[in-house]
């Protein structure tokens, strides 16, 4: 049995709330390349966090969250002073702060957990989903039992935060939306048009520490770190809308969390072992979504670049095979051996090109040696013409020396445009056919 | 007392003399190394390293352990560390190679996935059921557990830190090439890429060797906090190496010292606030790029220009060489001076002895009035040498020469007079100082 509700309702629930919303806001950090000071926040909380128990001694959210907040804008203004005096790089002065921000935090714990306050190192890092198993579940039988056991009642406290800062992260988000992007792409363009850049960047940066610390307790930092910057880079692949980019993000952060939950108690199973922890499989899920848009997305993946480049080549490699026939010709030589192209086509589909342009009859191969058809030779024409024309182009019109506007002609030609016909020379005297 | 003492002095037990020393060591060798880190602009590339060697440390401890040989034996973990790490930095040079993402991206998808995988890694030895031995002590690799340091580590650090100081100053010449200016050195011949290589494996030997003492989420402190502290000291290469490599080495050892004096208390976290507080002492008292030092300096500027407009404004208003109470009030409020700032302007000044306190009114001695007439002077230089050099409108020059007439040099003030000689028929505003 994949799921069962007992055991899997409210994990499953707390993690595709805290994912959501840290890709809901990552999205904004990755567009300002603030990834890392996500990831530094929420190493930074720790401290803040734990001054807050030790202040109020109770998990009250509240209290949680206020530590959360004031220790995310610490550390944002803190990073913003090393920067400045020390004259170092951001990452730098990132480190800096993190590192001691987190040891400090690391230490109280210490005292923290000799006062029994119950927190512990691990927990913050890869948190403890199952404390959230909803032990009653197993007495219903059917799901209306379920719904009047008083499922309200049941929902643990740590996902009720969860969802509250899930809701808050989208109404940011979409009531903001406006102010976000424009402070993103151009704060100079935003304090002009009235929007306060800066206000918006504390503010992202609160959410950014309240998402950390509401999800904890139930999936730990690690999960948060990975959910603010994975999902929104690998949507980032795929589009380059900022909507489209951020519901992609949300559909990624959703198919990693339950395909890494599932992941984490299903999959070792099949290797007969038990069930691994779902945060950190979760983490990895959404590693591998990244690298299968790395590799498969259609825009900017590396598969289409490559496919896309290597029939650029060759289009470009049928050109030029045509062209340099069309020149022999111009000279008065018919056949054209292979042998004499091939130091013209030095690392280039040279064969192929030969094997595309005989399959649509542009040239003719004749025991090792080629020649164009009635239908080659236009097409021939073509592209020495543009060539020739673009060449006058360049010594006329862009004031280049004659010697040295063939190798920018050589690429303009394999452009659809071409200049507008002018004198019937070219600036090496050949005609222009 | 006592106690203290033989701790400080390495004479307490042999477990915590260990323990100090590894410290010193390791942070030694991460201090001089880190200056790279830091001059390369690696100092997260080294972050999301660390994080990146968890799943490796689980790897090499499954496989040590299905082998038959001691799986928690720090040799066969490290070269774990090493494999995931280097790995992970690979994958970091993949993304910005083969992707659109920009290089905090990349880092942080890095470091959190190859944590990530690190934590199922862990969760999965530390199963009983799954591996023949126990995993106890494997997470020490997370948070740090340099108190149960054994010598021949200790002994291990020691080797690594006469390593990376021996590199870092042999090397020294290449390393400052690659750093500063790797265009010229590849230009004049300098394998720069091997180099490059050669500074990263440093990094990486120094990163996995902290592992297991301060852990892999705070090894980065010891690389950037004590690289980063001494660039407030010094901007020579060697002397910066140095003094880091001191810090480092000092911060270790306090560290260790504390944490070993006040009991419990993990020497990891210990050790990073040690050299926290180092860093933040740099930042505020160094003498030049110091807190305290800019703020002086900037404030002795202000005090410095201030006074510059007020002998420039006696120098030249009504009767020569003496500005009423009310002239000096309405200098304040243009010039935005609180009371405090105008009564430290005036004091300096008497000071200095370019001014006299009359009754009611100030009167500039003869040097201040000089000193007032160089102002106006300056000012009028820069305002010929901005219409006629810089092109910049009559009408537009005031407000810029405003904040530069009190940086000119002897130099180019005596260029500049011989300009305004040439073009004296030409003169902006009639070759009269505008005054506020």
């Amino acid at each position: 049995m994949w799921f069962d509700i007992g055991a899997d309702l409210f994990p499953l629930t707390a993690a595709l709330l805290a994912s959501v919303s840290c890709a809901l806001l990552g999205n904004f950090l990755v567009l300002r390349r603030l990834s890392l000071m996500g990831d530094a926040i929420s190493h930074s909380v720790l401290p803040g966090l734990v001054v807050a128990f030790l202040i109020a001694s109770t998990r009250s959210p509240i209290v949680m969250l206020v530590g959360a907040g004031i220790a995310g804008v610490a550390t944002v203004v803190l990073v913003e002073a090393v920067k400045r005096f020390g004259r170092v790089e951001p990452g730098a002065a990132m480190g800096v702060v993190f590192s001691v921000l987190f040891a400090l935090g690391v230490l109280l714990m210490e005292q923290a957990s000799s006062r029994n306050i119950d927190l512990d190192a691990g927990t913050v890092l890869y948190g403890q989903l199952q404390l959230l198993v909803w032990w009653d579940a197993d007495r219903a039988r059917t799901f209306a039992e379920l719904w009047s056991m008083g499922t309200v009642q049941a929902v643990p406290r740590q996902v009720w935060l969860l969802f509250a800062v899930c809701v808050a992260a989208f109404v940011f988000v979409t009531v903001l939306f406006k102010e976000l992007r424009i402070s993103a792409f151009d704060p100079a363009l935003a304090t002009t048009q009235g929007v306060h850049a800066g206000a918006m960047h504390y503010m992202l940066m609160i959410f950014v520490a309240i998402a950390t610390v509401a999800a904890f307790e139930a999936v730990g930092s690690i999960l948060v770190i990975a959910m603010l910057i994975c999902p929104a880079a690998t949507a980032r692949l795929l589009t380059d809308h900022l909507r489209a980019q951020i519901v992609w993000s949300v559909a990624i952060a959703v198919c990693s969390s339950v395909g890494g939950y599932f992941g984490a108690s299903v999959v070792p199973g099949w290797f007969g072992i038990g069930a691994v922890n779902p945060a950190g499989a979760i983490t990895v899920a959404s590693g591998v979504m990244l690298t299968l848009a790395l590799l498969g997305s259609p825009t900017h993946g590396v598969v289409s670049r490559v496919l896309r480049r290597r029939s650029l080549a060759r289009r470009v490699a049928i050109d030029d095979l045509l062209g340099s026939l069309f020149r022999e010709e111009e000279r008065g030589v018919d056949q054209v051996s292979v042998r004499t192209l091939v130091p013209l086509f030095v690392n280039r589909p040279l064969s192929a090109a030969i094997r595309k342009s005989a399959a649509q009859r542009l040239i003719e191969r004749e025991a090792g040696a080629l020649c164009l058809t009635e239908r080659g030779r236009s097409a021939a024409r073509e592209i020495v013409r543009r060539h020739r024309l673009w060449e006058r182009y360049l010594v006329d019109s862009a004031g280049l020396a004659p010697d040295h506007v063939h190798e920018a002609a050589e690429q303009l030609e394999h452009l659809g445009i071409s200049p507008e016909r002018g004198p019937s020379t070219d600036p090496h005297g050949r005609s222009i056919p | 007392m006592g106690e203290i003492l033989d701790t400080l002095l390495l004479r307490a037990s042999t477990t915590s003399t260990t323990v100090v020393l590894g410290t010193t060591m390791l942070g030694i060798a991460a201090g001089g190394v880190g200056v790279f880190a830091l001059l390369r602009k690696r100092s997260l590339v080294s972050d999301a390293l660390a994080h990146a060697t968890l799943p490796g440390l689980c790897i090499a401890f499954v496989v040590a352990a299905r082998l038959g040989m001691d799986g928690m034996s720090m040799p066969v973990l490290l070269v774990g560390a090493v494999g995931t790490g280097v790995l992970g930095v690979v994958c970091i040079h993949a993304l910005l190679r083969f992707s659109r993402l920009r290089e905090d991206a990349s880092i942080g998808i890095v470091l959190s996935v190859f944590f990530g995988a690190g934590v199922v890694g862990l969760s999965y030895v530390q199963d009983p059921g799954n591996v023949p031995q126990s995993a106890a002590g494997l997470d020490h690799y997370i948070y740090g557990g340099a108190a149960s340091m054994l010598a021949h580590e200790a002994r291990l650090m020691a080797l690594l830190a006469v390593v990376c100081v021996v590199a870092s100053f042999v090397l020294l010449k290449e390393f400052a090439m690659v750093c500063f200016n790797d265009a010229f050195a590849r230009v004049d011949g300098w394998p720069v890429s091997l180099i490059d290589i050669l500074m990263m494996a440093l990094i990486v030997l120094v990163t996995v060797a902290g592992l297991q003492a301060v852990g892999l989420i705070m090894v980065l402190a010891l690389l950037i906090i004590p690289a980063v502290s001494a660039r407030f000291w010094t901007d020579r290469l060697g002397l910066l190496i140095a003094l880091a490599g001191m810090m480092g080495g000092a911060s270790g050892y306090a560290g260790a010292v504390l944490s070993s004096l006040f009991d419990d208390q993990p020497a990891g976290a210990v050790i990073v606030l040690t050299s926290g507080a180092v860093f933040v002492l740099s930042m505020v008292v160094a003498p030049k790029r110091g807190v305290i030092a800019v703020v002086l300096r900037r404030w002795a500027l202000r005090v410095r220009i201030a006074g510059e407009h007020l002998l420039e404004l006696g120098a030249s208003v009504g009767v020569q060489g003496s500005l009423s109470r009310g002239d000096v009030q309405r200098l304040a409020q243009t010039r935005g001076w609180n009371g405090f700032t105008t009564w430290v302007v005036l004091r300096s000044l008497r000071m200095r002895g370019e001014i006299e306190m009359a009754t009611g009114a100030i009167r500039l001695t003869d040097r201040g009035v000089a000193s007032g007439k160089r102002v106006a002077r300056n000012h009028a230089l820069w305002e010929q040498y901005l219409v006629s050099h810089a092109d910049i409108a009559p009408s537009h020059v005031d407000w810029s020469v405003d904040q530069v007439e009190h940086v000119l040099s002897d130099e180019l003030v005596a260029q500049l007079e011989a300009e305004l000689a040439e073009r004296e028929s030409s003169r902006v505003n009639g070759g009269v100082a505008h005054v506020v």
